[in-house]
């Protein structure tokens, strides 16, 4: 039976260190067993979150090997074991023990977001075809990967002024809405902040629901923002029609 | 069980990635630095540029459409008056930022290795970079230049009045049916042409732009794939313009 050394963070924000342990690789395993296998036999105290070991919760997220990967769909037999397999927490996020983050800045970036504002007596009625789009974006499962990889957020850090992926995923969701009608560009450009991104895809080749953040949601609402502030024969068509959107 | 000091890393490049980050953006350095060089250097060059002296109907696509080539008031050369359109399709172009920000800037050099986390980081929220929100006008002004590298490639089957095919008409042939795929594969023209809309089943137009959207979209998976390849044959269509055109090597006929 193959061994593998984890290589892992263990303390706060405020101070750390890095602890090695030994485990047997059994078949089938992914780094989140490997986690349990060394909380339950050689660390209680590891501090893991988690919640339904099916990629699907979103709560596994760290950095396996430094990349930004949920642990219970990492398998080991991917992983070279001839080197120790670093295991590090969220960087964008501040520690709260060991490999579990303080994600809860998400949850307030989220507040910003105008809820789905359907019109008044709206008919319930819709079609496929308007709404593929958004199915796309409601498979996001929260595991805050991409705001995590993000070089806006984690080596930036201007969190006071940008959103993050994840919100122009949410945002993506709602404006393309056919049912919804709220106006959330002027919030995506000056709360969310989209003119910080610059497209980099990281936030796409992380996302393990395979979601096309990048060219299916940001750019989209880039050019919704060039819509309505940088295009000038828009704004004459605007003027000239009444109209809101052209 | 050993314990090793944790240092969070926040120096420019530091990462605990183990792969070969770095290997994604090099080629882009070579070829997209090789190209903007070659490019500069033929912008400049102002001969090599068409073969029309030899009864060949070739015009190179650096120099399409041809202004002021007997320097009436313009006393460069005529590429410089028009690369400005093509260059600006590119340099905003959704893709090329992606790649240059990683390439040349650095910011990020790849995925979840460190940048040089400056507090000025702007984005595109500042000149120069705002300017990208100027794409889709860049992507109108590709069209122009797109419709005269069609006549140009229209023109090349035209030996001296009659039907012919040289390899040069093919090469141009293939490099505007390339351009014409990445300029239609852009993510502007995907928004304009029905991304904007929130219902495609809406009205007859909506439903029209809808299939639009649907065909843009199907095109703009492969956009980086025409990024590269139509970059590689409008270098490759000048290079062998300007090879013929000097008389470095005869161009062949083949129908």
């Amino acid at each position: 039976m193959a061994e593998a050394t984890l290589n892992i963070f263990r303390g706060d924000s405020t101070n750390g260190k890095r602890v090695d342990y030994k485990v047997d690789v059994t078949p089938g395993m992914v780094v989140l067993d490997a986690l349990h296998a060394i909380q339950g036999h050689q660390a209680p105290d590891l501090a893991v979150r988690w919640n339904c070991k099916a990629g699907k919760c979103g709560s596994c997220s760290a950095e396996v090997n430094g990349r930004p990967r949920l642990t219970c769909k990492t398998r080991m037999d991917s992983l070279p074991l001839d080197r120790p397999i670093t295991v590090s927490p969220m960087k964008t996020f501040p520690v709260i023990k060991d490999l579990v983050t303080d994600v809860s800045w998400n949850y307030a970036v989220n507040k910003k977001i105008t809820p789905f504002t359907p019109k008044k007596d709206t008919d319930w009625k819709m079609y496929q075809q308007d709404i593929d789009r958004v199915q796309e974006f409601r498979k996001c499962i929260e595991c805050f990967l991409c705001q995590n990889v993000c070089h806006v957020l984690r080596d930036h850090d201007v969190k006071d002024k940008f959103g993050g992926p994840r919100f122009f995923v949410r945002a993506a969701s709602l404006e393309m809405h056919p049912l919804d009608v709220a106006d959330r560009v002027p919030m995506i450009k000056e709360e969310l902040g989209i003119g910080y991104c610059n497209i980099t895809k990281c936030c796409t080749e992380v996302c393990p629901e395979e979601i096309h953040i990048t060219d299916n949601a940001i750019i989209p609402l880039k050019e919704r923002v060039v819509d309505e502030y940088y295009d000038p024969i828009l704004r004459i068509v605007r003027k000239i029609t009444g109209a809101k959107k052209a | 069980m050993a314990e090793l000091h944790v240092l969070q890393d926040q120096t420019f490049g530091a990462t605990k990635r183990r792969d070969a980050w770095w290997a994604e953006i090099i080629p882009v350095i070579i070829v997209l630095g090789g190209f903007g060089l070659y490019a500069t250097f033929r912008a400049f060059e102002g001969k090599f540029y068409q073969c029309w002296d030899l009864g060949i109907p070739y015009l190179s696509p650096f120099y399409s459409p041809l202004i002021d080539a007997q320097h009436h008031w313009w006393h460069w050369s005529p590429a410089l008056l028009i690369l400005g359109g093509p260059l600006s399709f590119r340099a905003t172009c959704y893709y090329y930022r992606k790649a240059y920000y990683r390439a040349f800037f650095l910011d990020p050099p790849s995925c979840a290795v460190n940048d040089r986390g400056h507090k000025s980081y702007k984005g595109e929220t500042a000149f120069p970079f705002i300017l990208q929100n100027l794409h889709r006008y860049a992507f109108y002004l590709a069209l122009i230049f797109l419709a005269f590298l069609w006549y140009d490639a229209v023109c090349a089957f035209d030996w001296n009045g009659h039907f012919g095919i040289g390899v040069g008409t093919l090469i141009m042939t293939v490099n505007v049916i390339l351009l014409s795929l990445y300029s239609f594969s852009c993510h502007s023209w995907r928004h304009l042409i029905g991304g904007k809309l929130e219902c495609f089943s809406c009205s007859a137009a909506s439903s029209a732009r809808g299939s639009g959207w649907r065909f843009t979209s199907m095109l703009n998976e492969r956009h980086m794939l025409f990024a590269w390849l139509s970059l590689f044959s409008v270098g490759l269509t000048d290079f062998y313009i300007r090879m013929v055109s000097a008389g470095v090597i005869t161009d062949i006929k083949i129908f």
